[in-house]
């Protein structure tokens, strides 16, 4: 039985109310924040205010850019509201689409998602074709928000191309190479070499440290490099056979096997814990990333890290995200006029500078803040020639509805492999069985 | 016997006051039907607010997550939902992360429950001896219960955490080795079912020291003159004057350990937290719903466990119901 569009909106709330009642513990526990509430009306000088929901971190508040914007706009006030956890944000995002309301002025999406969106919830946004230039991102970028007919749901904010990031004091210890070129060098080859390289590093190791964090990190990097990662051309879910996952899988469970790993789950306490005692050598390293590692690591490490060019010759991109606008805002004209500017070059260069989530936007490469940029943490690393040169080589990716959650069940399991020695096939039965749940 | 009540006419004659017009008898009759129902029926419209909350925001979404575990629902587009019948129920039935869910929730259960309710009852009958100071102790006994289970559960995560966490630091020291707790299939129920313990025990004390005050002190001094010790006293007199409220306990203790969520949830936190553990290690039925719904989106299998939930939970009360009888039985 189909409930029809006639009761849809009745049904609809009822919905609603009911998933409230199934799990109001769940709710209490991702908080319920009420945003939009003080944003509905302009007063009588006609100020407002636009409100932006977004998870981790964007850069903007970084950047100082909503008081940037205060400033050539003073009737319009920015207020950001940031979940912590994508995983947390998502869903309540998701039920604020369905009942219309609680949403800001503007949505973040986060990559793994933006297909899924694209394909069943592109009448929930407005189409920001006409109001950001396409052309100015980069191709692949631009095509993930983008529906059959044209319609863009989101704006590029950052990319994710992958470097290798790696610890000079720990590779000078174990007898390799600590310049930059010299690694790349060493692992031109492709992941292979930075496994080779890796059992190097372990014969003569300083205690206690280990290669890398974790395996799925590289994981992420092979299947990325792919275009065709989770899902064919016509929207088939092909993770079984897809070769960039096998060849990801493969070398997961060789670094495992080899012990070459520290069998951390990214971005948990644990590992942060690892990242301030300085025990990996080594992280295959998305644009974002980089930030995440200066944050966790503290002052102690300034100038010990280092950033080399991804391993092989195929660039990857992992992750970045999207700016939307929900079609049922108060005020979709000026929060759209707020999107284009915040993904502006200069804009995107400026959060680059503040927080080193690199620009979607092709302008931005040629500003001096990207063009010229430095990272005085990792030992004053060129990054931005060195994304900029990844960035304009990674292939267009066919995306999936349900990419993000494919990979976060892949790498638990690849986790499972490093830390407790399970073997792969039954990682690998495990991954798909949770898997075929999420598609099914 | 008829017993008849004075009229208010003759009474306030009687008192001097000027007497009311005598009511007509069909008024009379009136009033007496509206007092006959006030008394009936005011009752109900006391108690009504609670049943109109409880319909509204209890049965109502009670029924219709009944109504959603029917029919194919995606987080995605709550407004189409396709009817399946029972195919929601079958694929979580046969799915055996489900049965290790309830295979979870039964051993945490059991191992917060039974160390729980006898601990609180030899603090009980601590409490309830003459103590300096008796209501310090009572409110002290109190506040783990007071504190939230998001701030405790973070707490004892920091406690049990493998690297650097406290309870490890302290086996290193007296030479045991640490393990790393939330990542073993035991050692994680256990760090689990001691948060709840330390929750709960000293709830389940106050309701034990409050059952214990009840009891008539003359049946000790009995106890005492017919030479009984301290420990006959309690199992003898204590125990069985207890047996209600310790059924009471059960029930109440089993119902919170069908819901344990908070602190499995929180003991390593993020993406792990949210499915159990990697291996889904000390994933309780609570959190098996909530990863069926918010991380995989389907709305439908995730309403089914909902309901198979509140089966398990039925059933559980049916049995502490025949065994509260045949206890009764036993002590009559």
């Amino acid at each position: 039985m189909r409930i029809t569009r006639t009761v849809a909106g009745r049904r609809r709330r009822t919905a609603v109310m009911a998933t409230t009642g199934l799990t109001t513990v769940a709710l209490l526990l991702t908080g319920c924040s009420d945003s939009g509430s003080d944003s509905d009306k302009a007063d009588a000088d006609g100020n407002i205010t636009l409100t932006i929901a977004d998870f981790g971190q964007f850069g903007y508040k970084e950047a100082g850019l909503f008081e940037k914007y205060h400033e050539l706009h003073p009737n319009i006030t920015v207020k950001e509201t940031v979940t912590a956890d994508e995983q947390v944000y998502y869903p309540k995002f998701l039920q604020q689409l369905n009942t219309g309301s609680g949403l800001a002025d503007i949505q973040g999406i986060e990559v793994g998602r933006v297909k899924e969106l694209v394909d069943t919830k592109a009448d929930a946004f407005a189409d920001l074709s006409k109001v950001v230039d396409v052309d100015e991102w980069v191709n692949w970028k631009a095509l993930q928000a983008t529906t059959d007919e044209g319609k863009v749901i989101g704006a590029g904010t950052d990319i994710g191309p992958m470097s290798l990031c790696y610890r000079r004091d720990l590779f000078e210890q174990a007898g390799l190479p600590t310049d930059r070129e010299e690694v790349a060098a060493k692992v031109a080859g492709g992941w292979k070499d930075y496994l080779k390289l890796g059992e190097e590093y372990k014969k003569k190791a300083p205690k206690d440290t280990f290669y890398m964090d974790s395996a799925s990190a590289m994981y992420n990097g092979v299947v990325s490099s792919g275009e065709e990662q989770y899902y064919s051309k016509d929207g088939k879910a092909i993770y079984k056979e897809s070769a960039s996952v096998k060849a990801g899988w493969d070398l997961a469970a060789e670094a495992a096997d080899k012990k070459l790993t520290a069998g951390l789950a990214q971005f948990q306490d644990p590992w942060k814990a690892a990242l301030r005692t300085g025990t990996f050598a080594t992280v295959a390293c998305p644009a974002w990333m980089a930030a995440q590692i200066a944050t966790y690591a503290g002052d102690e490490f300034k100038g010990k890290w280092d950033i080399a060019l991804t391993p092989g010759e195929t660039a990857a991109n992992w992750g970045g995200s999207f700016l939307a606008v929900p079609a049922k805002g108060k005020h979709v004209k000026e929060a759209g006029e707020l999107v284009k500017w915040l993904t502006a070059p200069e804009q995107q260069a400026a959060v680059f500078k503040a927080a080193g989530l690199f620009p979607s936007n092709k302008g931005a490469y040629e500003l001096p803040d990207v063009k010229n940029a430095k990272l005085e943490y990792f030992n004053n690393a060129p990054i931005g020639e060195i994304y900029a040169e990844e960035a304009k080589v990674i292939p267009a990716a066919v995306l999936g509805p349900k990419d993000g959650i494919i990979k976060d069940s892949i790498s638990t399991q690849i986790n499972n492999m490093e830390q407790r020695g399970t073997s792969p096939e039954k990682a690998w039965n495990a991954a798909t069985e949770e898997i075929d749940k999420v598609i099914g | 016997m008829a017993t008849t009540t004075p009229t208010r006419g003759a009474h306030g004659s009687r008192s001097g006051r000027r007497a009311p017009k005598p009511d007509s008898p069909g008024r009379q009759a009136w009033r007496s039907r509206l007092w006959r129902f006030d008394d009936k029926a005011s009752p109900y419209a006391y108690i009504a607010p609670f049943f109109l909350v409880f319909g509204a925001f209890g049965l109502y979404p009670l029924i219709y997550t009944g109504w959603i575990a029917l029919h194919r629902v995606e987080m995605i587009s709550l407004d189409q939902m396709d009817w399946v019948g029972w195919e929601n129920f079958s694929r979580v039935l046969q799915d055996p992360e489900f049965w290790t869910a309830v295979a979870n929730t039964f051993i945490i259960g059991v191992i917060s429950t039974v160390p729980q309710l006898l601990v609180a009852l030899g603090l009980a009958h601590l409490l309830n001896y003459k103590l300096r100071a008796s209501t310090f102790w009572r409110t002290v006994i109190l506040t783990p219960y007071a504190t939230s289970v998001a701030s405790a559960a973070i707490v004892f995560a920091l406690v049990f955490r493998a690297d650097g966490g406290l309870l490890n630091w302290f086996l290193d020291l007296v030479g045991l080795g640490g393990t790393n707790w939330a990542q073993g299939h035991w050692s994680s129920k256990i760090a689990i079912a001691v948060i709840v313990i330390w929750r709960w025990t000293g709830y389940n004390t106050l309701i034990y020291l409050a059952a214990m005050q009840a009891v008539p002190s003359d049946l000790y001094e009995a106890a005492s003159i017919d030479g009984a010790s301290r420990w006959q006293q309690f199992r003898n007199v204590t125990i069985p004057a207890l047996r209600p409220t310790i059924l009471f306990t059960i029930v109440i203790s089993t119902i919170g350990s069908m819901q344990l969520f908070g602190e499995p949830l929180l003991l390593e936190g993020g993406t792990i937290g949210a499915q159990g553990g990697t291996e889904h290690q000390y994933e309780t039925l609570s959190i098996y719903l909530y990863n069926y719904g918010w991380k995989l989106q389907h709305l439908g299998p995730a309403a089914a466990v909902a309901w198979a939930m509140l089966a398990l939970l039925l059933l559980i009360a049916a049995i502490n119901w025949l065994v509260g009888r045949s206890v009764r039985k036993t002590a009559a």
